[in-house]
């Protein structure tokens, strides 16, 4: 079957099995490296893709779902050559470490930073909450989003 | 191959479900897929129900509030009629998961899963909530308590589908609570959790309304804690004695989580919490 939907922009249309995984056919099939596979059960959010803007996981997505649909993975935010304004405070606030988290990370502070473009850390912990990291400790993932929120509205400083 | 249906409107489900009567439902696949990947399995055809726009809409209806199935947590959560008609879900479901599985996951899909844990219930519960079931045959509604059968268990009939849940707006309940207890903020499935509803009259409890999740199999509400609360004020003493009630109603397991006598101990312990307010 075939399954069309646009990632990180670009139309695609994909021959296959719609009961794959979005996590597989965006790795394997499409190259969208940046999407990982941690659990495969929802737990760990290193799968995070942005569904028509809203924050989801690809490993609990069917390829049929897709059609039709938006994709936007970390490479969809930015790459080496432009990147993304978190991305940036993430490599700078040494916010990744072995960087398996990090593409989810991204997304999901992304997300949190549309809704609520000023969180305070509690807010922020909360909008990663559903992301897990085994190697930061997370205050410094925190420390990067703040300021990628703050970079984002202008420069000015919290309170 | 599996196939995936993925009908737009309800005469297609239908459709869908005479063509593939075996297949699984998905709605926010939260569970579903979750489960099916535990037990390898790979259905030969799935029904989702993600494009019945239908089935997404929470609006009022007469005297009441109909939540779609397939709303999500984060849509109730933040929906100006759940926020002011009834605050006790939109915490409730605020609750579950992260955002993304917020994002995914249904309150249909919380009710099917009939899971004991399952936040959105006792919220439901105090609400009075009636469960909308949809069928080619035409629409049925029932009670939570007649619907919540055990867990995993739900009074779903065959070609049967959860179309919505139907909350009445019986009463002004100034104090709308819901607290969880779990190991873990997000992710975390409930060790218990409690959802109270109380309308007071001149300080007193009018009426008061108190469900446990966790600590039964299924949403447990305490009459005799709420008959006793009835005509006193919320004060500590007066909630200690209410939550002995709570105490000896539920009946809670042990499980990998946390010791039938801790979630008991708990269970009443959440209520104190009132005296807060
Ligand atoms: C990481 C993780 C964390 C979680 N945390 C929580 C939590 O904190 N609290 C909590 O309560 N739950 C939690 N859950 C469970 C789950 O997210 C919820 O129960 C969710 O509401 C299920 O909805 P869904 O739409 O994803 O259901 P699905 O998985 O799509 O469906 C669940 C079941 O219900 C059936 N079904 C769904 N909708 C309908 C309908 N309209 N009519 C008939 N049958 C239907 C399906 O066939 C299936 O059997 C968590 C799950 C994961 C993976
Ligand atoms: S791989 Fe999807 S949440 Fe962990
Ligand atoms: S940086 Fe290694 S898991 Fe987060």
């Amino acid at each position: 079957m075939t399954i069309r939907f646009t990632l990180n922009g670009r139309p695609v249309a994909l021959d296959t099995d719609p009961g794959r995984r979005a996590v597989d056919i965006l790795r394997e099939d499409l190259g969208a490296l940046s999407v990982k596979e941690g659990c495969g059960t929802g737990e760990c959010g290193a799968c995070s893709v942005l569904l028509d803007g809203e924050l989801k996981l690809s490993c609990l997505l069917l390829a049929a779902q897709l059609e039709g649909r938006e994709v936007v993975t970390c490479e969809g935010l930015g790459d080496q050559d432009a990147p993304h304004a978190l991305q940036v405070a993430f490599a700078e606030h040494g916010a990744v470490q072995c960087g398996f988290c990090t593409p989810g990370m991204v997304l999901a502070a992304e997300s949190l930073l549309r809704e609520n473009p000023d969180p305070d850390r509690e807010d922020v912990r909360r909008g990663l909450s559903g992301n897990l990291c085994r190697c930061t400790g997370y205050v410094k993932i925190v420390d990067a989003v703040q300021a990628a929120a703050r970079e984002r509205r202008g420069g000015r400083r919290k309170k | 191959m599996t196939r995936v249906l993925l009908p737009a409107t309800l005469p297609e489900l239908w459709e869908a479900l005479a063509a593939c009567p075996e297949a699984p439902l998905l709605a926010g696949g939260t569970d579903l897929l979750v489960r099916l990947r535990a037990r390898r399995q790979r259905p030969e055809a799935l029904v989702g129900l993600e494009r019945l726009a239908e089935l997404r809409t929470i609006r009022r209806q007469g005297r009441g509030l109909r939540i779609g199935a397939l709303a999500t947590h984060a849509m109730i959560a933040r929906h100006p009629l759940v926020l002011r008609h009834a605050p006790v879900l939109a915490r409730a479901v605020s609750e579950v998961g992260g955002p993304a599985i917020r994002n995914m996951g249904t309150l249909g899909g919380n009710l099917c899963t009939a899971s004991p844990a399952g936040d959105s219930l006792p919220a439901l519960a105090v609400l009075e909530a009636r469960v909308e079931l949809l069928s080619a045959g035409g629409t049925r509604l029932l009670p939570l308590s007649e619907f919540l059968l055990g867990p995993g268990r739900a009074a779903l009939a065959p070609g049967e589908i959860v179309g919505a849940v139907r909350v009445p707006l019986s009463a002004d309940f100034q104090v709308q609570h819901f607290e969880k207890a779990g190991r873990r903020a997000a992710l975390a499935i409930a060790v218990v959790s409690l959802a109270v509803l109380a309308r007071l009259e001149k300080g007193m409890v009018a009426e008061a309304r108190l469900a446990v999740g966790s600590a039964a199999p299924t949403v447990l509400r305490c009459p005799e804690a709420e008959e006793f609360l009835r005509g006193r004020r919320l004060t500590l003493s007066a909630l200690e004695r209410a939550a002995r009630a709570v105490r000896a109603a539920v009946r809670p397991i042990d499980d990998a989580r946390a010791s039938a006598g801790y979630r008991r101990q708990v269970a009443g312990n959440l209520l104190l919490r009132l005296a807060d307010l």
